[in-house]
């Protein structure tokens, strides 16, 4: 993710999706990584996923390829 | 010091098992999935990839469905408490082990469930007709153990799980005794709930087993509280595996268990089981030259996992137990092996047998001087 992309955050209801996503994720080659929910979101499982928003149709595709529960995508204001 | 008594728990533990388990203490000790800490995070994958691989042993396409428990009694006691309601029908063979029959017995008394015991032959093993008389009367449920723990014997799964699918009954397959020593395949052999423990076949630590739940198999969980997700709701999650996992799990455990299977995946299940038969054969030839040995069980070794149930004429099991371990350093188990059932079946009820039960790590010379050991103690007055 570069610096100042906009950032996007997939959440989940549980932390084994989470770690499903990631799997899948870091297998198709995005950079991603694992952060706590941020707090002007509630979720129900406490970790989610963020990545640069620019990957987000890719991301989807990929998540859904392998039926990867999610609960939201939200996209972050910039920084 | 010969250890023979691996159908009570496997021993000893592949070393990578030993350094998941330290390397989890030392490193990611934290409570998986509660926090979003990193020490958190990699207890919760090492949880996750130790329920990738349990669901690739057993040939199960959703990881999810694999839960974790404390041992495989809870498993079984989840399939059967989850799904049976007031006066439903179940079915079993008279081969299974009391993790299976004492909740029966217990919701036949709670639930007024019907229980049918299907008889299995003097050898322990099931005839398909029997069975399949006993499902002419509509059942909810259908328990068989895949591998049995009194005589090893290895249940014709594959054949019973169509036999329950064209009734149109839940399949359980108790798989403690054969998980990690024979190939299963939840699909291929119509399982609907494959309840495992982890310390036995699967060469894990104990203190973790679990259940599989195909998807469409709604089980009422048996215990309730936190699981880390759904936190603002003070009702139990519907999705799995949280919605049966609810407290901490015994993540040291189940970090042995996943470098465990990890061991027999790179093995090979089949390498692992023919190497196994290969034992088995070996003992039961070798006790067939002996004097005054009854074997119990199936005669073809194709037929059993490396369990081996027998007695020597006019002696006591236990007395025998005793003497292999104190004069020959041979540890085994003696008597009813939580399965009076079984016992009954193969006609060793009360007095029990002596049971050798091998694993991967035994080898040729450990059989040889456990069959001399029995030569000798024959001789003994």
């Amino acid at each position: 993710m570069m610096k100042g992309e906009a950032r996007c955050i997939v959440t989940f209801f549980t932390v084994h999706q989470a770690l499903r996503a990631e799997k899948v994720l870091m297998e198709a080659g995005f950079t991603i990584s694992m952060i706590p929910v941020p707090r002007e979101i509630s979720s129900d499982c406490g970790v989610a996923l963020a990545f640069a928003c620019g990957d987000e149709t890719r991301v989807k595709a990929v998540l859904d390829s392998n039926t990867v529960k999610t609960e939201c995508i939200y996209h972050l204001e910039g920084k | 010091m010969i250890y023979f008594d691996n159908a009570a728990t496997s021993w000893p533990k592949p070393p990578e098992v030993i350094s998941a388990m330290t390397d989890f203490m030392e490193r990611a000790g934290a409570n998986p999935g509660r926090s979003g800490h990193r020490m958190s995070l990699e207890a919760g994958r090492i949880v996750f990839n130790a329920r990738e691989k349990v669901a690739e042993l057993f040939g199960i396409r959703d990881s999810s469905r694999v839960i974790f428990t404390v041992n495989g009694t809870y498993g079984i006691n989840l399939g059967i408490k989850g799904l049976l309601k007031e006066r439903d029908r179940v079915v079993v063979t008279s081969m299974e082990h009391n993790s299976v029959m004492r909740p029966l017995r217990h919701l036949e008394e709670m639930k007024k469930i019907k229980l049918t015991v299907v008889q299995c032959r003097r050898d322990g093993q099931l005839d398909l007709d029997d069975l399949r008389k006993a499902l002419e009367e509509k059942a909810a449920l259908v328990i068989a153990t895949h591998a049995s723990n009194v005589t090893g014997g290895i249940m014709p799964v594959k054949e019973i799980g169509r036999l329950v699918r064209e009734h149109d009954a839940v399949f359980l397959v108790d798989a403690c005794q054969s998980a990690g020593s024979l190939p299963i395949d939840v699909e291929e052999m119509g399982i609907d709930l494959l309840a495992f423990t982890g310390h036995k076949g699967m060469l894990g630590p104990q203190g973790v087993g679990g259940l599989y739940i195909r998807e469409g198999i709604a089980l009422e969980p048996l215990v309730q509280g936190g699981s880390g997700s759904n936190s603002e709701q003070e009702v139990q999650p519907e999705f799995l595996p949280d919605r049966y996992e609810s407290g901490t799990l015994n993540t040291v455990a189940i970090a042995g268990l996943g470098a465990g299977v990890e061991y027999l995946l790179k093995a090979g299940i089949k390498k692992v089981r023919e190497k196994e038969k290969d034992l088995i054969r070996m003992l039961i030839e070798g006790m067939k030259q002996i004097e005054g040995i009854e074997v119990y069980g199936p005669e073809d070794a194709e037929n059993r996992i490396a369990i081996c149930s027998f007695n020597l004429k006019g002696k006591d099991a236990g007395h025998v137990g005793y003497l292999l371990d104190r004069e020959f350093d041979i540890m085994c188990r003696v008597g009813l092996q939580c399965a009076p059932a079984a016992h009954r079946t193969i006609g060793t009820y009360p007095q029990g047998t002596v049971r050798f039960s091998l694993g991967y790590f035994n080898h040729e010379e450990e059989i040889d001087a456990a069959l001399d050991a029995l030569g000798k103690i024959r001789e003994m007055v």
